[in-house]
């Protein structure tokens, strides 16, 4: 009986960590058929997942529940025909008016883990579970081994447009990480160079890392893979080699957290289109 | 893109001419199973991308203006200044045409050639074809200019002949 239960911790605490690395492999996304449309009240159909390629649905798929559309006058708008299937969600958005649009997945909360008395590693929220601040000081002990607290934000994002470009959409609401493009989302064209801020809570993300990796992995036999740290003021750039979807993903920590957090950490993906020239 | 530039500068210029450009399209036939008429948008751009509207063929027949929804094809154009365009546009915008040549003049008079500050341009002619290819066929030029010039390029696949002649 006592063997078995110490079987059965390190076959838990063994599949957390493995849980923990795939996290990080897998990567999260919402992806528009198109970003550019035109003609009167267009439509889009999306597809949201969690997937190790990019942008084949092949684990997860990306609940709608807590997703948002942001019209180009700031109101949220209407989700339409969300459907949540084995490997991916979809989803239509109806662009009734001119101008860019935003489809996001916004969450922030507090993250801790520890060692218990037997040594047991601790996370809380547990694994797929929002962080529900009145649960914190019940669950979480205030003293424990190796006790590490995090406030966490994530933010999954991309745009679409209808007819002429707008900026209302890009503007930060100083929450997280964020990206300020300093081109507009759904005016990128291969060949031509594009300059982003990262922001954490409205100041600019030093040293945030950044990687961006171009859809259709599937069809060639490495990632290509860009990798960029963002300087000073949080500025890094790119030029679009090749038209296609892009996967942006950037990573920020710091120790400027509020208690009990002794780290910020803020996470942010986004989609974008690259258009022949 | 194959491309054939010919340049013949027209000495025979009468003080009675009018300042003019004059633009020659010729949209090819395709051998195809599906054939639709490609959109066709024509434009000026000066060195800072100014653009002046000169022409936009696409498919105005269709109900609840349905045939804007390709618009956006005509990938340059569109980003360019055709996104923020009200249509249909008065003297720009007009139905898609079958395969031949066009011709089209601009004279001293209209609103396109009086916003001709003087400066380095661009014309620019796009083509998009519905399961179709798309194509840019673009023509420098210098305005003003002493003596009647025409530049003649060869589109390869959406386009034929485009020739611009540019009269002081």
């Amino acid at each position: 009986m006592r063997f078995d239960r110490i079987i059965m911790t390190a076959a838990l605490s063994l599949s957390c960590t493995l849980a923990a690395v795939q996290a990080q492999a897998h990567r999260v996304w919402i992806v528009p058929s198109a970003t550019v449309v035109s003609g009167e009240s267009p439509w889009i159909p999306f597809d949201a997942a969690v997937s190790n390629d990019l942008f084949y649905p092949n684990h997860f798929p990306l609940s709608t529940e807590a997703m948002k559309l942001i019209m180009p006058n700031g109101k949220t708008g209407e989700i339409h025909n969300a459907h949540k299937s084995k490997y991916r969600s979809t989803f239509d958005v109806n662009l009734t008016t001119p101008g860019t649009y935003k489809v996001e997945v916004v969450s922030a909360g507090l993250a801790a883990r520890w060692q218990d008395k037997d040594g047991k590693r601790k996370f809380w929220p547990p694994r797929g579970k929002p962080s529900n601040p009145s649960d914190f000081s019940k669950e979480v002990p205030q003293q424990a081994k190796d006790l590490e607290v995090s406030y966490r934000s994530n933010r999954i994002e991309t745009w679409v447009t209808a007819g002429d470009t707008s900026d209302a959409v890009l503007a930060p609401s100083n929450k997280g990480l964020e990206l300020l493009p300093q081109t507009h989302p759904n005016d990128l064209v291969s060949g031509e160079q594009t300059r982003f801020q990262l922001l954490i809570d409205g100041e600019p993300a030093t040293g945030a890392t950044v990687t961006i990796i171009r859809g259709g992995t599937r069809y060639r036999n490495s990632q290509e893979e860009l990798k960029r740290t963002t300087d000073e003021q949080g500025y890094f750039s790119l030029t679009w080699k090749k038209p296609g979807m892009y996967w942006l993903n950037a990573n920020y920590q710091d120790d400027k957290a509020d208690a009990p957090a002794s780290k910020r950490m803020g996470r942010y993906t986004a989609t974008m289109e690259v258009l022949p020239e | 893109m194959l491309k054939k530039l010919a340049v013949i500068a027209c000495l025979a210029t009468t003080a009675a001419q009018a300042a003019e450009l004059s633009i020659a399209v010729t949209i090819p036939s395709h051998q195809v199973a599906e054939y639709h008429r490609p959109y066709v948008a024509i434009w000026l751009e000066n060195r800072t991308k100014k653009v002046s509207h000169l022409g936009l063929w696409y498919d105005t027949e269709m109900r609840n203006n349905e045939g804007q929804k390709w618009l956006k094809d005509l990938r340059k154009w569109w980003r360019r200044g055709g996104r923020k365009l009200t249509l249909p546009a008065d003297g720009i915008s007009g139905a898609s045409r079958k395969p031949g040549s066009y011709k089209l003049h601009f004279s001293d008079k209209s609103p396109a050639f009086s916003a001709l500050a003087p400066g380095k341009y661009k014309l620019h002619v796009e083509a998009s074809r519905e399961v179709g290819g798309r194509e840019v066929v673009s023509i420098p030029f210098t305005w003003p200019i002493g003596q009647t010039q025409t530049q003649t390029v060869d589109g390869s696949n959406e386009l034929s002949t485009v020739s611009l002649t540019v009269t002081p």
